[in-house]
């Protein structure tokens, strides 16, 4: 098993190259720089700004020495909040983007495993059509959307809940962005339940516990269930990343802190150092939760542990 | 599965043995027996007639004030059926015009992706070997990369022209479609006429295109049916965070997000393109769905 998951996070370091790389020249790509502001600054303070920051050098020298960087685990000055470098500010907005994402994770999971079963025990009936057309939503609305409607009916007209921010980090801040996250991966879970949990009861060894009077529950608890998480389990790894990456909209809707925010500003700003730090982190991140929910997969699964 | 072949299916399999229709045809009669996806089908046409020709059809334009009408809701008295924004401009004729650029946009990057991923996954199958493995792990590369990331990299590079960047979100979504299209050229490329073409000493880039593309069409299109309400929900979630198309062009995600602003006091600047959004999206599932259903041998 560690040999395994040896391998897999070697093997993730031609990715993150590649992607590094792919960030590195797509950003230098883009018209305009980090220090161009409204008011134009004088030459001499351009060049000793562009030489500080090793932004005179070609484009290549620039880049072997960002990698070079990188590699002895420096990320780099932040080139537009200059009173923080690229770590400082991630780790400052990790927290934020750690609960949004973790508390919407595990949400969607349960509540999605709750309706796919749901689903499947009562299918063809009322509760499963709902779930259907609950499903639909979620897969097709998309998040902006979704946003403002429960901004508008749970912060302002019911008042039950804040409308954006974090405030004092109370739950009721955290409710409709992790709502709003976590929406489309309960549709997609309930989904693949529901179909798996099917399957399986239409099995022959559930026909069997069947046979002997078993009841219902416990066919459903003991035998039933954990054969019909297997998809819902390897669509967790995937799951993982898009709620990681899919923070970045949901902070930007609901004003959080969050590492996702200071992408897109820096994205928007050319802060270079600040972009390409905040993609390898997100990679690092995904790379890690991929490995773990592998990692679960084999403890499900036997016959991948044996393999 | 075997149970949800109800007899409906099955007189029709018979049939099809009787009359000896193509797999196309087939396909495609199953296609029209599948009440939500014919349903939807007329939706989008209607979707789209309207998006393309609405606009001739209407006394306002998207862009010019009715000095008459400023905020004002729905009414049928004064013409403005979906109501006008803050600046006086008609909102069906906003709506219009942006459900035509939301779905330009989706075409322009769905060919793009087409285009990549056809090309790809055909060259990668049919020749096969060092070069299959080293494409395909490429493909697996490009899969780990965060897609919104790069999304919002290519708006950052690309901001000043909207089909220009929809060119480029194509080039990053064409993965599935190369996996999908390798897949079907394994499975077709030790077929009798591919051997006879081989015989007959055609160049193997030839065959690829013109012997092996070609019998390609129905997973392309059904995938390709899939791939575009995915580019529609990207571009309105640029436009949502203000990067996609500019003032006074629009889309349904610019709408949807300067509506979403003012959803309190004039509600109807969300809720009309939110639909049109919602049914567009809708519908697309709806038929790539069928489709797939149609042309999916294993169900059938």
């Amino acid at each position: 098993m560690l040999a395994y998951a040896l391998k897999r996070l070697l093997s993730t370091i031609p990715v993150l190259w590649i992607a590094i790389t792919a960030c590195f020249f797509i950003l230098r790509l883009a018209p305009g720089g980090p220090f161009d502001g409204e008011r134009p600054l004088p030459q001499a303070i351009k060049d000793n700004l562009a030489a500080h920051y090793n932004l005179d050098k070609p484009l290549i020298e620039q880049y072997l020495i960002y990698i070079g960087n990188v590699l002895k685990g420096d990320l780099g000055p932040s080139f537009i909040n200059q009173d923080f470098n690229v770590a400082e500010q991630l780790l400052s907005g990790l927290p934020y983007t750690l609960t949004l994402g973790t508390s919407a994770f595990v949400f969607a999971v349960l509540a999605g495993i709750l309706a796919g079963i749901a689903g499947a025990l009562y299918k063809n009936s009322l509760p499963d059509y709902l779930l259907g057309l609950f499903i639909l939503l979620g897969l097709v609305v998309p998040n902006f959307l979704v946003a403002p409607i429960l901004q508008l009916v749970f912060g302002l007209q019911l008042d039950w809940l804040p409308v954006g921010g974090w405030g004092d980090g109370s739950i009721a801040f955290l409710v409709l962005p992790v709502v709003v996250l976590a929406l489309p991966h309960i549709a997609r879970i309930s989904r693949l339940m529901r179909g798996a949990l099917i399957e399986v009861l239409n099995s022959n060894y559930i026909r069997t516990a069947r046979s002997k009077g078993l009841s219902r529950t416990r066919i459903v608890v003991r035998h039933a269930l954990k054969p019909a998480l297997m998809p819902v389990v390897s669509y967790l790894g995937p799951a993982a990343g898009f709620l990681l990456t899919g923070s970045v909209i949901v902070e930007t809707i609901f004003g959080l802190p969050g590492i996702g925010r200071y992408f897109i500003n820096a994205a928007l700003n050319r802060d270079y150092g600040m972009v390409l730090g905040t993609v390898i982190f997100y990679m690092v991140l995904i790379v890690v939760l991929n490995l773990i929910v592998d990692i679960l997969y084999a403890w499900l699964d036997p016959r991948v542990r044996t393999q | 599965m075997s149970n949800a072949l109800d007899s409906n299916t099955e007189n029709e399999l018979n049939g099809e043995l009787s009359t000896g229709r193509s797999l196309t045809e087939a396909a495609l009669a199953r296609f029209r027996a599948n009440k939500g996806a014919m349903a939807a089908l007329f939706i989008l046409i209607f979707l789209i007639l309207a998006a393309f020709l609405g606009p001739y059809a209407l006394p306002f334009n998207y862009e010019d004030p009715d000095w008459n009408a400023f905020k004002s809701p729905p009414s049928i008295e004064t013409g403005h059926y979906f109501g006008t924004d803050q600046n006086g401009r008609d909102l069906l004729a906003r709506t219009l015009y942006g459900t035509r650029v939301s779905l330009i946009v989706a075409l322009v990057a769905t060919l793009v992706s087409i285009f990549i991923g056809v090309s790809f996954g055909a060259v990668a199958g049919y020749f096969g070997g060092r070069l299959d493995q080293a494409m395909m792990r490429f493909v697996d590369v490009m899969y780990a990369l965060p897609y919104i990331l790069f999304v919002i990299l290519l708006m950052v590079v690309f901001g000043r022209n909207v089909y220009l960047l929809f060119a480029a979100i194509g080039a990053l979504e064409w993965l599935t479609m190369a996996r999908i299209v390798r897949g079907q050229t394994l499975s077709i490329k030790h077929r009798e006429f591919i051997e006879a073409a081989v015989a007959a000493g055609v160049k193997p880039i030839t065959i690829v295109f013109r012997h092996i593309v070609p019998n390609l069409v129905g997973p392309v299109v059904i995938y390709a049916a899939l791939t575009i309400p995915e580019i529609i929900a990207t571009e309105s979630f640029l436009s949502y965070l203000g990067f996609g198309v500019q003032e006074p062009l629009t889309s349904l995600g610019t709408l949807i997000a300067d509506g979403a602003d003012v959803l309190e006091v004039l509600p109807w600047l969300l809720w009309f393109p939110a639909a049109i959004l919602v049914a567009l999206l809708l519908s697309l599932l709806f038929i790539g769905d069928g489709l797939r259903d149609a042309f999916d041998a294993r169900e059938h």
